[in-house]
């Protein structure tokens, strides 16, 4: 009896952490995770659902490297609790497209972007959301859009040159 | 709760009572693989009955690119189709010679060895072909892919001669015949990193996405000071959280109660006691699980001696050193006190720069599985052969025993030449039972880093009264003990040997914090300060910085005496005329000698040689009201040797260095009570997107073999952009990060 009584206080206690059952639709496939709703996202799309191409670099929301689509708006997913994300369309560099052929991943490729590389699926994904609302941006905007992402190696001068490619091949019809 | 004694896995245990952990083979280290050793091509070249090629990249894959550049060097001489080869990365196996990631080594090591590795499986695909035709091979030919007999027109895919041609002894290497560069479609030629598709596809690459059967996830919280030990943890209540499978908690590590050095991995450069660190490792089902549970983790440190430590009190432990005689002497000659007293001008100056962290974008992070006495680790690293024999020594595995896979690296930058973290995993996957992925979390990054040393410098200069430099004296306050000091100045670096009165002195104070190689280490932090001190002096002399330059680069260089004490240096390796041609080049592409003086703005140049290679950098900046620095253009002019191999990842390393360069100049690494106070990337800025300069890169082609360039493109471009600043507002930068000059860039 008080074994019992302690043990439905220490579930009780343990809430926090404790996992649901949450229903994501991420890259248009629908799946059910059980994990605590207060979750990155980040982690969940990397360790549950075994999408790696998200990456973790700062967990702070200061590196971008962890960035997917949200409804079609680029987010931090370390900063984006799982739950948030229900009900939402996720979207991750694995379902940018469907043969690696997206305008902006074509131009990454071309241009010979990645460094190390580590960055780069963060890279993109924002590039991807910017281009879509701003099919022509100046140079200026390119700036803004992108100055919130890092790249420890030094990648950005190629990936400004990768995003004047996909302007010119028509990123912005692309919105994924 | 206090901790009971069988809650500890005691250090001792587990080392065997071996102290010795962490001895590096590093690539600077004299046993590194000898460049002239030959190499078998069955190990690096596979080709399939189909005609499929595979090539092996032996070396880890950082960012430098040689997962490319490398199996370039084979295709170019085995005559393949680039296109069709497919490329892949070498586990760690001595078959495959040195593999490891430093020093700006690779292209030097390899160029000759890897061609002839190709070359060698072509001569017997030739020889294959011959006997089956019955002809004699010197009548045969390649294109790529196939092997032709001319005159009787027939021709044999290299697939349809796999078969025959494995069978076959491989040539011996010295007698191989190698193409004249001239016909090279390969090597030369730009070709984008291999792995670009999967990048850009979010396939799983790196360390960090590695997954095998069963894997655990483990995080491990270290102490915030350098050799603290554990006394307590609540680790009970640790145990009970969601998904946490077990608590291991390190005490002690019986080296760091001796508290010396306890492995050098190159001269200057100290790592103090390398081993597993105390602290408490916390393994759960997800990573999350365990960084969430960390975060009720409640520690009793016993910080000891390191929590003494400060950055004020480094500083004033330098200033006093600085003002006092020398405890050691680097080179001196002639009578450089004297000289400074007759001198008709003397320039002081004072210049510091602090620790840094790397920072690589991926954490430290290996996955280890051990089993029936065996351990199979997948890791990001740039000496998984040291990490190898690290492991085998501290854990008592047979070398045999160990398999490492490599994985792509998400940043090296020098970081991961230790391997502190392999050991980690290995430990933790040998203490659990299960295999483990370690993952530090970005904090531990930046917190138990290998850091730049810093260093404070001060420097005397005498002009006399025509404006010729007559006498160098500098000295460096630095970190070490008993003659090991970390980020030493070579007794030989410029402009020693080129004034006719020189002495550079070395101060040292103790130091409890791991330091390390980072990006052209030693030579980012003094090349900022000795070429900043020769652009003051060229100031004070009322002459053109480069053509200041100039002057010393033509004087006659004074031998010195061979190494002693087992110090670096001793010959001069700099060669004058290299240097002279890649600032030549730069002036000319920066229109140098036409520059205008516009109010605000100016221009700022800087060359330096390292790592055998030679560079030469113009930095265009402004500075507003602020003392906001702009950065508008960088000018690089790069010698290298007679060969760029691959020119698309070579101006990639050269942007990459250029831009690391200005990180370097905004970030530091303090200490209060020991503990290391930045955490993250808030606190330890890398330079943004919308900073970055216009950067320009030329070549000066000259006659010497290949050498590397990811490091070297680096050290000129602080002090361009320094002297830069100068030009615009007439005020020097002397200590970094800039905010402690009172300067940051816009
Ligand atoms: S990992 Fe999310 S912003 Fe850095
Ligand atoms: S390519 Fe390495 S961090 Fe961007």
């Amino acid at each position: 009896m008080t074994d019992l009584y302690f043990i439905c206080l220490y579930v009780i206690l343990s809430k926090q952490g404790t996992a649901m059952s949450l229903k994501l639709k991420v890259n248009n496939a629908v799946s059910t995770v059980d994990v605590p709703p207060d979750t990155p996202l980040l982690w969940v799309l990397r360790d549950v659902l075994d999408l790696k191409g998200s990456k973790y670099g700062c967990g702070i929301g200061m590196c971008g490297a962890c960035t997917v689509l949200l409804d079609g708006q680029a987010v931090r997913s370390c900063q984006t609790n799982v739950e948030s994300a229900v009900g939402k369309s996720v979207t991750t560099i694995e379902g940018l497209s469907p043969d690696g052929l997206h305008p902006v991943q074509v131009a990454w490729e071309q241009v010979d972007v990645p460094q190390c590389g580590y960055c780069q699926a963060g890279q993109i994904m924002t590039a991807v959301a910017f281009l879509a609302k701003t099919p022509h941006p100046t140079d200026a905007q390119i700036d803004d859009a992108m100055a919130a992402n890092l790249c420890r190696c030094g990648t950005y001068p190629r990936i400004r040159q990768a995003i004047r490619q996909a302007v010119k091949a028509g990123a912005a019809v692309h919105t994924s | 709760m206090r901790l009971n004694r069988r809650s500890f896995l005691q250090i001792t245990a587990l080392t065997g009572g071996g102290l010795a952990l962490g001895f590096f083979d590093l690539p600077f280290a004299s046993a590194q693989f000898d460049p002239q050793a030959a190499l078998s091509p069955t190990a690096f070249i596979h080709i399939a009955t189909d005609g499929t090629i595979t090539l092996m990249a032996k070396a880890p894959e950082i960012g430098q690119g040689v997962k490319t550049m490398l199996p370039m060097m084979i295709a170019e001489e085995l005559d393949v189709d680039w296109n069709k080869v497919r490329v892949e990365q070498a586990d760690l196996d001595d078959k495959y010679g040195g593999q490891s990631a430093g020093g700006s080594t690779s292209t030097q090591s390899n160029y000759l060895p890897l061609r002839r590795v190709g070359a060698a499986c072509r001569q017997m695909l030739i020889s294959a072909a011959a006997t089956r035709w019955g002809v004699p091979a010197a009548e045969c030919t390649t294109t790529p892919g196939r092997v032709l007999h001319a005159a009787s027109e027939r021709s044999f895919s290299y697939g349809e001669l796999a078969g025959d041609a494995c069978a076959l002894t491989p040539p011996s290497m010295d007698s191989i015949k190698l193409k004249d560069p001239k016909d090279f479609r390969i090597i030369g030629k730009p070709h984008a990193n291999v792995d670009n598709h999967s990048i850009v596809t979010g396939k799983p690459l790196f360390g960090i996405d590695v997954k095998v059967p069963g894997m655990l996830h483990a995080v491990f919280a270290k102490s915030p000071v350098y050799g603290g030990k554990v006394k307590s943890a609540n680790i009970d209540e640790i145990k009970k959280l969601p998904g946490v499978r077990h608590v291991l908690v390190v005490t002690d590590t019986p080296a760091n109660s001796a508290g010396t050095p306890d492995s050098q991995i190159e001269p200057g450069i100290v790592i103090v006691a390398t081993g597993v660190e105390p602290g408490v490792v916390i393994v759960a089902d997800l990573w999350w699980q365990a960084q969430s549970a960390r975060s009720k983790l409640k520690v009793d440190w016993d910080f000891g001696p390191g929590a003494t430590q400060s950055s004020e009190k480094f500083a004033a432990r330098a200033a006093e050193q600085l003002k006092a005689p020398p405890t050691d002497i680097l080179r001196a000659y002639g009578d450089v006190d004297g000289a400074l007293k007759t001198a008709a001008k003397v320039v002081e100056a004072d210049y510091s720069y602090p620790f840094l962290a790397h920072g690589t974008l991926e954490p430290m992070n290996t996955t280890a599985s051990y089993k029936d006495g065996k351990m199979e680790m997948w890791t990001a690293s740039q000496s998984p052969a040291a990490g190898k024999s690290q492991i085998a020594r501290a854990l008592n595995i047979p070398p045999a025993n160990i398999t490492v896979h490599l994985t792509r690296v998400g940043g090296g930058f020098g970081r991961r030449l230790n391997t502190d973290y392999m050991l980690e995993a290995a430990w933790i996957a040998k203490s659990v039972g299960a295999p483990v992925k370690l993952l530090w979390s970005r904090e531990d990054d930046i917190t138990h880093d290998d850091y730049r040393p810093a260093g404070y410098h001060s420097l005397k200069g005498g002009l006399d009264a025509q404006g010729k430099l007559i006498a160098w004296r500098q000295h460096l306050a630095a970190f070490g003990e008993g003659g090991r000091v970390a980020g030493a100045v070579d007794a030989t670096e410029f402009p020693s040997g080129r004034v006719p009165n020189f002495a550079s002195y070395t101060s040292a104070q103790p130091l409890l914090l791991r330091t390390g190689a980072l990006r052209a280490p030693g030579h980012n932090g003094y090349a900022f300060v000795l070429k900043g001190f020769i652009d003051e002096l060229a100031t004070a002399a009322g002459r053109d910085p480069i053509e200041f330059n100039l002057e010393l680069l033509n004087a006659t260089p004074i031998p010195m005496a061979p190494a002693a004490n087992g110090r670096r240096g001793g010959n001069d390796t700099l060669n004058a005329d290299r240097m002279k041609g890649v600032i030549k080049l730069v002036a000319e592409k920066s229109g140098w000698a036409n520059r205008k003086k516009v109010p605000g703005r100016g221009m700022g140049f800087a060359c330096h040689y390292c790592h055998a290679g030679y560079f030469a950098e113009v930095a265009e900046v402004s500075v507003d009201a602020k003392n906001q620095i702009t950065v508008h253009k960088i000018w690089a002019a790069g010698d290298v040797g007679n060969q760029i191999v691959n020119p698309s990842g070579a101006e990639a390393q050269v942007q990459g260095a250029i831009l690391e360069a200005m990180s370097q100049m905004q970030q530091e690494i303090t200490l209060t009570g020991g503990q290391v106070q930045q955490t993250n990337y808030d606190s330890h800025p890398l330079i943004r997107f919308d900073q970055q300069p216009e950067i320009e890169l030329f070549w000066s082609m000259s006659e010497f073999g290949p050498t590397g360039l990811g490091e070297p493109s680096l050290p000129p471009a602080l002090p361009a952009i320094a002297n830069a600043v100068f030009d615009a507002t007439g005020k020097r930068i002397r200590t970094l990060p800039l905010e402690r000059s009172g300067f940051s860039f816009a």
